[in-house]
């Protein structure tokens, strides 16, 4: 009961905020974990976890994810507990808030089904030298 | 609200147990999401992006959404198609074709609303903000620039018309075809000789990648062949001890490794190549020169570090040398590898703050990034080196974060996390 009117206040603010802040710029994608830190480094996972976490090839997808779990796996990797191939060495190299946020921001991407570009035929004009 | 004050807000409500789930009604987040596709008639002004490669691309998509679409953007691109080079070893391999690997520009300009230019650029006037192509002109607010790299001659001048006979194939294409044909001509007990340019160069393990490939070919259809590497590097630039002990383990006394060796001279006819150390012949040559930053950045005079590579901020990737120019991916000098997932690292950044600069608010001053790399040392088995960078607010630079590092072995899982790799950034980058 507590934790829901922490909730209920809390989304008030959130929204009076964000509310506030569409107005000063109406093309701001600002939100809290929307930032130009968070934003460049969540994209910076998309060569294996997809545009906006939406991964393709069977790697595991990160849009809509619950936060906790993100967060729980994260910090597995970053202290070793979970075994990993490759996700210790970008798990250890973030900080405890980075993780947080970057939870939040994956958990609120939509699930979309990423577009999977079409291989063509090299033309036989083609020349980078 | 300022940053610390949200900072420390997230922090708490994160502490609280706050279920984010109500944060995506914000009016902002929609306004964000919504007709990224469409052209908005309210421009606050145009960016032009010289190059569609995986810099280019990155940074052209990512400007028109973080901008919400409010800032116009053309792309201007000489090809008219996107090759990859990455997975583009495996052509010689044999596992990949150059089809494999060849895609479309289109999707980009249709999802984002990216205005396309199918043009080489010849002149930059900075002072006037004008760009000349071979068939028009077009002006801009702000310029990124992301041309990829060019091939140094000047060492060894009559290489630069013979590259039917000695492809670099460091420009996937039709070069990687013809490299591959010259091998698959290759009689069993052939010779095939690469080099490998001074560091840096585009891609560090790449010429190792490419000894691998070609190994596993010969290994597979004329294993009584060799290859040499002469490398001009004191030793083994990228995956080091991984290389090493792949040649040994699976591909023994085929690759013979040669530290120290800068090529002085080459001989076309006989595929003779002379260092100063040997003379050596080879059955089928592949020679990588050394790189410099592409044509564009030199037609905009922003290649001031040695003539060669462009200095820039690593918060904005503005060039050092000219206001309003930025320069992203294998361009620039930097400590970081020369790599497509670098490439898209630096565009995202440099993308954010284009944006943030354009609507005179500040850019994230320290930036992260995570970059990871593979290499397929056969047709399935790969391995990684794997690093966060972090901005060094003392030096200035993009510093490896605890952390980093390599496989301890090639696996085929790694195989397969390589080729989801491949699948997920032309994803990211072409569509
Ligand atoms: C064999 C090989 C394997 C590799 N493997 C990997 C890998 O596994 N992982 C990895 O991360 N990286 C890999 N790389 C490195 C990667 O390919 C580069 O780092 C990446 O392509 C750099 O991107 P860029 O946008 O800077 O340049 P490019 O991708 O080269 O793009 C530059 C673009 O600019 C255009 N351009 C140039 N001049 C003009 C002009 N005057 N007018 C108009 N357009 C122009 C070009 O046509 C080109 O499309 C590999 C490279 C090679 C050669």
């Amino acid at each position: 009961m507590m934790k829901y009117s922490i909730f209920i206040s809390l989304s008030v603010i959130t929204f009076i905020i964000s509310v506030a802040h569409a107005a000063e710029v109406v093309s701001s994608t600002e939100t809290f974990s929307n930032t130009p830190h968070i934003r460049t480094l969540a994209a910076s996972c998309a060569a294996c976890h997809g545009s906006n976490g939406n991964a393709l090839h069977g790697n595991a997808v990160l849009a809509g994810m619950d936060g906790d779990k993100f967060t729980a796996a994260m910090v597995a990797f970053k202290d070793g507990s979970r075994p990993a191939t490759v996700m210790h060495r970008h798990a250890k190299g973030l900080n405890v808030d980075e993780i947080n946020l970057l939870a939040e921001y994956f958990s609120k991407q939509k699930r979309v089904p990423s577009q999977v570009p079409q291989p063509q035929t090299l033309k036989s004009s083609h020349e980078q030298r | 609200m300022n940053n610390v004050k949200r900072r420390a807000f997230i922090k708490n409500t994160i502490k609280a147990g706050f279920s984010l789930g109500a944060v995506s009604l914000a009016p902002s987040f929609l306004t964000a999401c919504a007709g990224l596709n469409k052209q908005n008639t309210k421009t606050i002004g145009r960016v032009v992006v010289i190059g569609g490669g995986y810099a280019g691309l990155t940074a052209a998509k990512y400007i028109r959404i973080w901008s919400a679409g409010s800032i116009e953007v053309m792309v201007i691109e000489k090809s008219s198609q996107f090759v990859s080079c990455p997975l583009s070893n495996l052509v010689l391999g044999g596992s990949k074709s150059i089809h494999d690997l060849t895609f479309g520009y289109d999707l980009v300009q249709k999802n984002h609303g990216v205005t396309w230019i199918k043009d080489e650029v010849t002149t930059i006037d900075t002072t006037t903000k004008k760009i000349t192509m071979k068939r028009g002109e077009v002006s801009y607010d702000r310029l990124i620039i992301a041309p990829g790299i060019d091939m140094m001659y000047d060492t060894l001048p009559n290489l630069e018309t013979a590259q039917q006979e000695i492809p670099h194939a460091w420009k996937a294409g039709w070069q990687t075809v013809n490299l591959r044909k010259q091998l698959e001509a290759m009689p069993d007990g052939g010779v095939f000789v690469m080099n490998v340019p001074r560091a840096p160069y585009r891609c560090p393990p790449g010429p190792y990648e490419r000894a691998s490939q070609v190994a596993s070919y010969l290994k597979a259809h004329k294993p009584k062949s060799k290859i040499i590497v002469l490398d001009a590097n004191a030793e083994i630039t990228s995956k080091k001890g991984l290389f090493t002990k792949v040649w040994v383990d699976i591909y023994p006394g085929m690759v013979d490794y040669r530290p120290n060796n800068i090529i002085a001279e080459v001989d076309v006819k006989t595929k003779t190549v002379k260092t100063d150390f040997e003379t050596v012949t080879a059955s089928v040559l592949n020679i990588i020169p050394p790189q410099r930053a592409g044509k564009p950045a030199q037609l905009a005079g922003v290649d001031n570090a040695d003539k060669r590579w462009c200095e820039v901020s690593f918060i904005t990737y503005e060039s050092t040398a000219v206001p309003n120019i930025h320069v992203i991916g294998d361009a620039i000098d930097s400590n970081l590898p020369k790599s497509a997932h670098m490439a898209t690292n630096q565009a995202r950044i440099c993308a954010s703050a284009v944006v943030e600069l354009m609507f005179n608010r500040t850019p994230d001053p320290a930036p992260v990034f995570a970059n990871t790399c593979y290499s397929f040392v056969s047709d399935k088995e790969a391995m990684h080196v794997a690093t966060v960078y972090r901005f060094d607010t003392n030096k200035k630079i993009m510093v490896a974060a605890e952390g980093g590092g390599v496989s301890l072995k090639p696996s085929v899982q790694e195989g397969d996390y390589a080729q989801a790799w491949a699948a997920n950034i032309w994803s990211d980058v072409l569509t």
